[in-house]
């Protein structure tokens, strides 16, 4: 029996995920809900979905063996190149999805919130394709980190709005974006940028990656001959983590979502209630959501996506997590060793690897490399201060 | 799933009914606790015509609302607000209309269900406002709270489909939250035609207090929402006044609409 769930109508993904949303948004949802299920079973729009991946985004994105970090480590490792998509990260597979799906409905704009800007421009770019309005909300930290991208938003047309409240990072610009679409939900699709939010959210997004997995499957089968020993993602929201493990949780594989140590939802949190889900949540003892703190904007967050919190719960996935300074080394060891720059997040999971090593001698390591580090170098110029 | 079949009334519904009785109209403010001066700013309007208040315990998260809510749960949070102490000052409010809490589930969630109906009781608190818990997912603390005699006041919005409306009103306790507009609580030059428009509907189809809430942001808006409606929340025209100007000027305000609603009215 296959691990992967599939949600009835209350959304759950064990007793994780679910609909706490305002009433204004629970039709919207429905609506979502039965139109991506007409939609993926409708061979039209899935044949318009697969051409366009190949021709826009790039897909099939390949896979690469590190020969050089996988000698220095003792271990085979093979990464899935998603940072080699159009747009630079997996980001691009799940909205092209939702903004035909958006198209499909009759929305004409796009609203999304983004942490390092990665799924902002994603949905910048989605808009400029289809010519839909676009609007990305992005936590005021955010915008200060990743300026190379908000000018990229800009260039494709989008508006972004600098959020202001809370933590001022991934969490606060999710509730302005839900605070939009409350107030625009007839005209606009929330373009939502991780398995995570509302159901259908955490399971329609988690669809729209699972071609991560599927594609990596079949590769590491023409490739090894067999599935890897263990599979490495990063993990904030989790989605690109959920669209890779989805072509493996079925297999003996282990499964590693790798987590900031300051972000760190299965580690530190208990379950809760925020952005429309419950599931493992950092907070205070009242309930509080707790201010996440990492290196990398796009990991930034308090939670997890509720099948994340499932995988978690009935132990087929492991949840560790990495330092700041260890990720820091790891954007530097694969840049080194292999000739590739990684987003931080992705340094997330090339830490945890760099670490485990010893205790996987021999095994054979599949990474998601889900997005490109040029985001990165401006941050990691100020925090190195420089190259000897 | 859910049940009409009621012979008792909670404390919030018989008051807000009393009123309508009479012909009046029900206004209820909202105020943030733990904000500086609220438990004043809650007497204050209990003394100048409140028919309940309505108690927000701050979330650092509050999704539906908008700038002054949300302003005014951030300093409250700094200022070092909890379910707890909140609730703790609310049992020595002493003052005679029904209370309701205004909070995010998480805050419900994490206490746990049978705890935080418990909390409710000991400070007196009639119902509770939970926007982020709709139909869906009221079960589990909707009975809890009934057994623990709290009022689970529903929310009902303008996107919301005729036969879910009926469904939403079976589960409502206290009244019927008939969401004024497509947004987040803050003030409004001019009241939105969907606060009436909904409100006709849910009339045709309850006797419970219809209340129009969000986007109600004077006396003026109060009246003409009260031409369809039971009555009146005010949430951010109530908060605004207390940090620009103190308990006292939520006491005028709440005086100020209640005349303009008597007159209109009575």
């Amino acid at each position: 029996m296959s691990v992967l769930v599939t949600p009835g109508s209350d959304g759950r993904f064990g007793d994780f995920g679910g609909r706490f949303i305002p009433e204004t948004l629970v039709p919207a949802c429905e609506e979502l809900e039965a139109a991506f299920a007409d939609a993926w079973q409708d061979s039209a729009f899935r044949f318009e979905l697969d051409e366009i991946l190949r021709d826009y985004a790039g897909r099939p994105s390949i896979i690469t063996e590190c020969h050089n970090l996988g000698r220095q480590l003792g271990i085979r490792l093979i990464l899935k190149r998603e940072d080699l998509n159009h747009t630079g990260s997996h980001k691009i597979n799940n909205v092209l999805g939702q903004a035909l799906l958006a198209k499909r409905m009759g929305k004409s704009r796009l609203i999304a919130e983004t942490g390092a800007g990665q799924h902002g421009v994603a949905t910048a770019t989605a808009a400029a394709l289809f010519g839909m309005k676009c609007k990305v909300y992005m936590g005021a930290v955010d915008v200060e980190r990743q300026q190379l991208n908000v000018f990229r938003m800009r260039l494709l047309g989008a508006e972004v709005e600098a959020v202001t409240s809370g933590s001022r990072t991934l969490k606060d610009a999710v509730n302005e974006a839900m605070r939009d679409w409350v107030a625009s939900v007839v005209d606009t699709h929330y373009c939502l940028g991780s398995v995570m939010g509302p159901h259908p959210y955490p399971f329609m997004v988690r669809q729209f990656h699972r071609v991560i997995g599927d594609e990596a499957r079949e590769q590491c089968q023409e490739y090894l001959g067999t599935h890897p020993d263990v599979v490495v993602a990063c993990v904030g929201g989790g989605s690109n983590a959920m669209g890779i493990f989805s072509g493996f949780v079925d297999l003996p594989s282990r499964l590693i979502g790798v987590e900031p140590a300051g972000g760190a939802a299965v580690t530190r949190g208990q379950p809760g209630v925020v952005h429309g889900m419950k599931s493992y949540l950092m907070q205070d003892e009242y309930g509080q959501v707790a201010e996440a703190h990492s290196v990398s904007a796009g990991l930034d967050y308090p939670g997890i996506g509720p099948e994340h919190s499932y995988l978690a719960s009935i132990g087929r996935a492991e949840y560790p997590t990495v330092t700041d300074a260890e990720v820091i080394d790891g954007f530097q060891l694969l840049a080194r060793t292999e000739g590739i720059i990684p987003a931080l997040e992705c340094a997330h999971a090339v830490a945890w690897i760099s670490r485990q090593a010893p205790s996987m001698q021999g095994q054979t390591v599949l990474m998601n490399l889900s997005g490109r580090g040029d985001k990165d170098v401006g941050q990691m110029m100020d925090i190195l201060g420089g190259l000897a | 799933m859910t049940s009409t079949e009621r012979t008792t009334h909670g404390q919030l519904e018989t008051a807000l009914l009393a009123r309508r009785d009479t012909g009046g109209k029900c206004l209820v403010p909202y105020i943030t606790g733990g904000y500086p001066g609220w438990q004043d700013a809650i007497r204050i309007a209990a003394a100048n015509g409140a028919d309940a208040i309505e108690i927000g315990l701050p979330f650092s998260d509050p999704a539906m609302d908008g700038p002054v809510i949300q302003q005014a749960s951030e300093i409250a949070l700094a200022k070092g607000a909890n379910p707890v102490n909140i609730l703790h000052e609310v049992r020595t409010l002493d003052v005679e209309i029904p209370l309701a809490v205004m909070c995010y589930y998480n805050t419900v969630f994490h206490a746990g269900h049978e705890r935080f109906a418990h909390w409710l009781n000991e400070a007196g608190v009639s119902a509770t406002i939970i926007p982020d818990l709709p139909l869906d997912e009221v079960g589990p603390w909707a009975q809890v709270a009934d057994a623990a005699g709290i009022e689970t006041v529903m929310l009902a919005a303008p996107t919301t489909p005729d036969e879910r409306l009926v469904r939403i009103v079976a589960r409502a306790r206290g009244f019927v939250y008939s969401v004024g507009l497509l947004g987040v609580t803050g003030e409004r030059d001019t009241l939105a035609g969907t606060a009436t428009a909904l409100a006709a509907r849910l009339k045709a189809i309850t006797d419970m207090p219809v209340l129009v809430g969000v986007g109600v942001s004077n006396a003026e808006q109060a009246v003409e929402a009260c031409h369809v409606a039971d009555g009146v929340i005010q949430g951010a025209s109530m908060v605004r006044r207390l940090m620009d100007d103190g308990p006292e000027a939520v006491g005028q305000y709440v005086k100020e609409v209640r005349t303009a609603l008597d007159a209109a009215f009575l």
